[in-house]
């Protein structure tokens, strides 16, 4: 324990030049992430004459800039490199080293964040100036809240992308099951339609699942669509999921590396 | 020229008992690619519950655009995408020098080298679209439109293999081009909705600089019958004058290959 936390900043180092290596692929990846723009454009011609639900206009050109910036700062993408090192067998190297895996992949994503925020501030800062401060939540323990809930729904992306890549140990197209996954997050996240636009018992339904913590519950948080006692109790679940897909994903890690045989290496 | 259609049949086989090797998969895709197909209309019904018309297209109608979208996406990954991402892997390995010993067109050959069958399900995802809306219409396009989509559709394959070209030409300078692919088709997923419903900046550029006008928009107003000839004629133009571009960075490109030794 005190090993791995002793070796924290220089895995986050190593982690940040790696991003600053890559940065044209790092460029591309960030504009491939259009779908809020896109789903933002829509939505303002279908409120242009009146609005959805309680969503304008503004609302809902708050809420899709909120998605964007919650979609870049929680973006993770270890199932990849995970379900690549499993096949070719270089995930044996990591096996070596004295930390868990699954940390040193955390590291690596995380390291990328600073040039990630870089590029989403300006975000930032035009949906405040656009907006204006009236659609955002004025509550100062909401936007205390906010990067609590940014990090929580940060870890359900990792850890959910660690299960599903840890399926590479039994599969071999661990592939096409994250797809499955992304699509349900599509929908359920809130990433293409507000939740409160489905009929209730699809809303109703989403709560129960990990997606809207993701994304939805810290948009809704900042944009002010949530009091202080329901992003109190939606923060409980998210942080609830954490743990569950925590735990699995340690256990699922410890029965798949039974398995595991290095080809080649 | 026979022989460039002797060379495609003989692609396509080898393609195609490819794919019969694995049937499991085959299944299993198909069965992945219609869900897929069912589950991205989930955000046209919640739009289209909500209100009976966007910016002047009705359910019926957009959900025709939403056809000619999926049977796109099928030809995109069915016929363009497989051999154009092993263009890249040629690239990166050097082992395009292989394919430019061949006695015969380059891009001819690294353009058909693989297809994948299965994607058919999605053609017939899209065409089932169309019945639908179509039923629900109650009416059946007339012959001379369904003929002028037909060459509309030539357009859209034709554009959209001419954008994948450009794209792969530019893994001839920029080795790590596989992230570019997922930046098309991230692109290529707003063709689900019809183009007039975006505005400014974003009209613009599905027009002109990526013309996803062209590869849905166009062709499902061609089968509405609400189509101009002269919009008609431009989109042909358009997708003439891709070509033509593509061909000409691609010759320019494949200058620029150095194979690579590994």
């Amino acid at each position: 324990m005190l090993r791995t936390i002793r070796a924290l900043p220089t895995l986050l180092r190593v982690g940040f030049a790696e991003a600053v290596a890559y940065r044209a692929e790092f460029l591309v990846w960030l504009l491939s992430t259009n779908m809020p723009l896109v789903m933002l454009a829509l939505w303002s011609a279908v409120a242009r004459e009146a609005p959805v639900g309680r969503f304008g206009q503004e609302d809902f050109t708050a809420y899709f800039l909120a998605a964007l910036v919650v979609r870049l700062m929680t973006g993770a993408w270890v199932i990849w490199e995970l379900t690549y090192e499993i096949r070719q067998g270089t995930l044996a190297f990591r096996l070596l080293r004295p930390i868990h895996p699954l940390v040193a992949y955390a590291c690596e994503n995380l390291a990328a964040m600073p040039l990630r925020l870089g590029l989403s501030l300006p975000v930032v800062a035009a949906l405040l100036f656009t907006v204006g401060e009236r659609r955002l939540t004025h509550d100062p323990f909401l936007l205390a809240l906010f990067p609590v809930t940014l990090l929580g729904a940060w870890l359900i992306t990792f850890l959910a992308m660690s299960i599903v890549g840890a399926l590479a140990f039994y599969v071999d197209s661990a592939g096409s099951v994250f797809e499955i996954w992304m699509g349900l997050f599509g929908v359920f996240s809130g990433y293409l339609v507000p939740l409160e636009l489905f009929p209730p018992w699809a809303t109703a339904l989403a709560r129960a699942l990990p997606f809207r913590y993701m994304l939805a519950f810290p948009v809704e948080m900042l944009i002010g669509l949530q009091s202080r006692q329901r992003a109190l109790a939606e923060l409980a679940v998210q942080w609830l999921f954490v743990g569950l897909l925590g735990a699995c994903a340690v256990g699922v890690w410890r029965l798949g590396l039974r398995r595991f045989a290095a080809f080649g290496g | 020229m026979r022989r460039y259609l002797r060379l495609l049949g003989i692609q396509l086989r080898a393609s195609t008992a490819i794919a019969l090797q694995y049937r499991v998969e085959f299944l299993g895709e198909g069965a992945l690619s219609l869900f897929w197909s069912l589950w991205s209309l989930v955000p046209l019904l919640v739009v289209f519950g909500h209100r009976p018309a966007v910016a002047g297209w009705t359910f019926d109608e957009a959900l025709v655009v939403m056809g000619w979208f999926t049977l796109m996406k099928g030809v995109l990954e069915g016929a363009v995408n497989p051999s154009l991402t092993s263009v890249v892997e040629h690239i990166r390995k050097g082992t395009l020098d292989f394919v430019l010993l061949k006695p015969a067109d380059a891009q001819f050959l690294v353009s058909t080298a693989k297809f994948e069958p299965w994607r058919v399900v999605d053609v017939l995802g899209g065409l089932a679209l169309f019945v639908v809306a179509f039923h629900r219409m109650g009416r059946v396009p007339s012959p001379a439109h369904v003929l002028a989509a037909l060459a509309l559709l030539v357009c859209a394959a034709w554009t959209l293999y001419s954008l994948w070209i450009l794209v792969v030409s530019a893994a001839f300078f920029v080795v790590k081009v596989d992230n570019l692919s997922f930046l098309f088709s991230s692109i290529f997923d707003a063709a689900r909705w019809p183009v007039t419903v975006f505005r400014g900046a974003w009209r613009v550029v599905f027009t002109f600089v990526v013309p996803l006008a062209l590869m849905t928009t166009y062709p499902a107003l061609a089968l509405l019958g609400r189509l101009d000839v002269g919009t008609a004629g431009l989109a042909v133009v358009g997708a003439a004058a891709f070509g033509g571009i593509s061909r000409l960075v691609w010759t320019r490109s494949i200058g620029h290959y150095t194979s690579a030794s590994s």
